[in-house]
């Protein structure tokens, strides 16, 4: 019999917590070596933000509200980028993540069509960091060349140094013992990181929430992260 | 007007034998057309494909545009020769080699532009399953991989297609002509002598090759419209993609014949071999598909439309009356309303009108294919998403050096090879010189084609 793997990563997005302070971009940026490409590149649609915060506005002038929505690679189960890759850059681990091999990317980019989330980034051109940012680089992320495709990878650095960690240990994770750069830098607390397969975390009670959505769950992509949101069709009230 | 065997022989080795200024002009210009899009290619491939116009959420463009384009004209040849060698239809004879190379050098210049939008062109060898140290093999579970292997297929089964019937015509240049010429189509011929054991080897293997290469250019338009179909992507994710998009390359294939035959005829003197017959046959075929393509499309929005699915109707609206309206109203004047009037009415069914009603589908399956890529990319599921493409100048002269590139090595094949098949072209005429007059009993030779 195929053994269970022992961990499976998800993530909560709570969106009644949200402020839309983007310190997650921030973050995620600095932890992940993603490059800025300039005010023309992103102009033109290709800036890479592994963690976005979209903007919905709901209402008229000047009855506004603004809904934020932090979006991201949602680690997808049946992920449809996965069998469209030729050369299998984009493939799922043991431990269900979506996992992009950079060197193994030969840049057909038909993993990002596929990808109903729009959550995946591609090297236009070679990243470039002005001096003396190259030495804010983070060692434990490569960095990406011209020509590959890449995303979001719930930190897996931080996922493998603290299971190697516990493993020298000898001992088993604890909940909330590492985080991904999202999580740690939210204020509001509207991320949490953790292990589904862990009925006692965080993530797996707030996942098991009513306030809780998939984002376009119809589609049957199966993703990791849950939305919560007060408004959600779980417990009846009009949005 | 029936012309002696001799004559012909002249007539159709004339190109072959004589060159005029006017060909290596017309060779400088297309050749200076496609080392520009080499250049544009290598410009690319060394700045990195940010030189193109291609941008998050669109990451297809042109270059896929013009893949599949190419690929949909390619099955101009093979397919129309095999189904018209297979229904017997005898005016085909002066009509198939043209065919036949359409779809061998339409079939490699489409082939290309996987490699040339790949974000890292020089690893594209990477499809082939070969034996390595880190034994990975392709993903076969992915469309690409198997638009590898049916692409690679079609482009062996067309050059045989092609090359099988012209061995006996190398054997005529051969002996034909002297010095140089001689020595090398002396190799290409590869020792025919026209013994009835060689015309009987070479009809089994034509017959076979005609049964064999339909599945196979089937399968390989179907498995080009699965890139897309498999995809859960609005407008693409359809069960009707593989027959539309069959169907649309034998439309813009038999487009891009027509528009070959009528340079040929004109540039290469063939009046007498390819005659309004043959364009107005070809044009009765291209009206069938213009209807059969309005068909698909209209079965394929009329479901769209009725079932109303928001993101299907977020591309299709972008489409209908969007930004991209102008182009789909452009697609439908070019592949029906334009052809239409044109092929269905008798009188109007001559070369030139024929001509006209091809250039306009070539235009119209052009845009049918960037309607399919580029709105669905551009109006995927969360609006946030949403994005638009337009091509810059790399995109455009690379499209463009494609189009020299066609014309170019036709236009050098022309004056390697016979364009119309000798033999079969003889075969026919004594064919019909056996059926009309009842006078002799019974064929005594050559029934050897």
């Amino acid at each position: 019999m195929e053994t269970r793997p022992k961990h499976k990563w998800g993530m909560i997005v709570d969106l009644d917590r949200c402020t839309g302070c983007e310190a997650c971009v921030v973050a995620c940026h600095a932890e992940n070596n993603i490059a800025t490409v300039g005010e023309e590149e992103a102009a033109k649609g290709r800036a890479k933000h592994w963690m976005r915060v979209e903007r919905y506005y709901e209402g008229e002038f000047p009855d506004v509200k603004v809904k934020f929505v932090p979006v991201f690679c949602q680690q997808c189960d049946a992920a449809p980028c996965e069998p469209v890759c030729p050369t299998y850059a984009s493939y799922h681990t043991e431990e269900g993540l979506n996992g992009q091999v950079y060197n193994r990317c030969i840049g057909t980019r038909y993993c990002a069509n596929a990808c109903p989330y729009t959550v995946r980034f591609f090297n236009f051109f070679n990243p470039i960091w002005e001096k003396p940012f190259h030495l804010q680089l983070n060692p434990d992320v490569s960095v990406r060349e011209v020509g590959v495709m890449e995303k979001c990878t719930f930190c897996v650095q931080r996922i493998k140094a603290a299971e190697i960690q516990a493993q020298a240990e000898k001992r088993d994770l604890k909940d909330g013992e590492f985080q991904t750069a999202c999580a740690q830098a939210c204020p509001a607390k509207a991320l949490v990181f953790g292990d589904l397969n862990d009925p006692e975390s965080e993530v797996s009670r707030l996942t098991a929430s009513n306030r809780g959505t998939k984002l376009l769950e119809d589609l049957g992509t199966l993703p990791s992260v849950t939305y919560l949101q007060r408004d959600s069709w779980h417990d009846g009230k009009k949005s | 007007m029936e012309k002696s065997p001799n004559q012909i022989t002249d007539d159709l080795l004339r190109p072959l034998l004589q060159t005029s200024p006017r060909f290596f002009m017309a060779v400088a210009l297309l050749g200076a057309l496609v080392v520009a899009a080499f250049g544009a290619f290598f410009y690319q491939a060394y700045s990195g494909i940010g030189v193109s116009g291609l941008r998050w959420p669109v990451f297809w463009g042109f270059y896929i545009t013009n893949f599949v384009f190419w690929i949909g004209i390619s099955h101009a040849g093979t397919l129309i020769s095999a189904i018209l060698r297979l229904a017997n239809a005898t005016w085909r004879r002066p009509v198939t080699r043209c065919a036949e190379v359409i779809t061998v050098f339409a079939l490699s210049i489409g082939a290309l532009f996987p490699v040339i939008h790949l974000g890292r062109p020089w690893l594209a060898f990477w499809l082939i399953p070969y034996p390595s140290e880190r034994t990975i093999w392709p993903n076969f579970r992915s469309p690409l991989v198997w638009d590898f292997f049916a692409i690679n297929t079609y482009l062996i089964g067309s050059v045989a297609f092609l090359t099988l019937p012209i061995i006996p015509d190398w054997a005529t240049v051969r002996d034909k002509a002297d010095g140089w010429r001689k020595r090398i189509y002396t190799i290409l011929a590869l020792g025919w002598r026209g013994t009835p054991k060689q015309w009987h080897r070479l009809e089994s293997a034509m017959h076979i090759m005609a049964i064999a290469i339909i599945p196979v250019a089937v399968s390989v338009h179907s498995i080009v419209s699965w890139d897309f179909a498999m995809a859960n992507v609005p407008m693409w994710h359809s069960t009707i993609f593989a027959p539309y998009f069959v169907a649309g390359a034998i439309f813009s294939g038999i487009a891009g014949l027509i528009i070959a035959m009528a340079f040929l005829r004109k540039f290469l003197h063939l009046e007498d071999y390819l005659r309004p017959i043959h364009f107005e046959n070809l044009g009765k075929l291209l009206l069938m598909m213009s209807l059969l393509w309005f068909y698909f499309v209209f079965s394929e929005r009329l479901t769209t439309w009725y079932g109303n699915e928001p993101s299907e109707m977020a591309v299709f609206w972008s489409t209908q009356s969007g930004a991209y309206a102008p182009l789909f109203w452009t697609m439908v004047f070019c592949n029906f309303l334009l052809p239409f009037p044109i092929l269905a009415i008798k009188k109007l069914r001559t070369i030139t009108g024929t001509v006209i009603a091809s250039l306009g589908v070539v235009v119209g399956m052009w845009l049918e294919r960037f309607l399919i890529i580029v709105p669905s990319l551009a109006r995927k599921y969360l609006p946030y998403s949403w994005g638009s493409y337009s091509p810059t100048w790399v995109e455009i002269t690379i499209t463009v050096g494609t189009f020299a590139g066609m014309a170019l090595l036709y236009l050098l094949f022309s004056k390697a090879v016979p364009i119309i098949s000798i033999w079969e072209f003889k075969l026919g005429q004594h064919k019909k010189a056996e059926a009309a007059p009842v006078v002799e009993a019974k064929p005594v030779v050559a029934e050897q084609g």
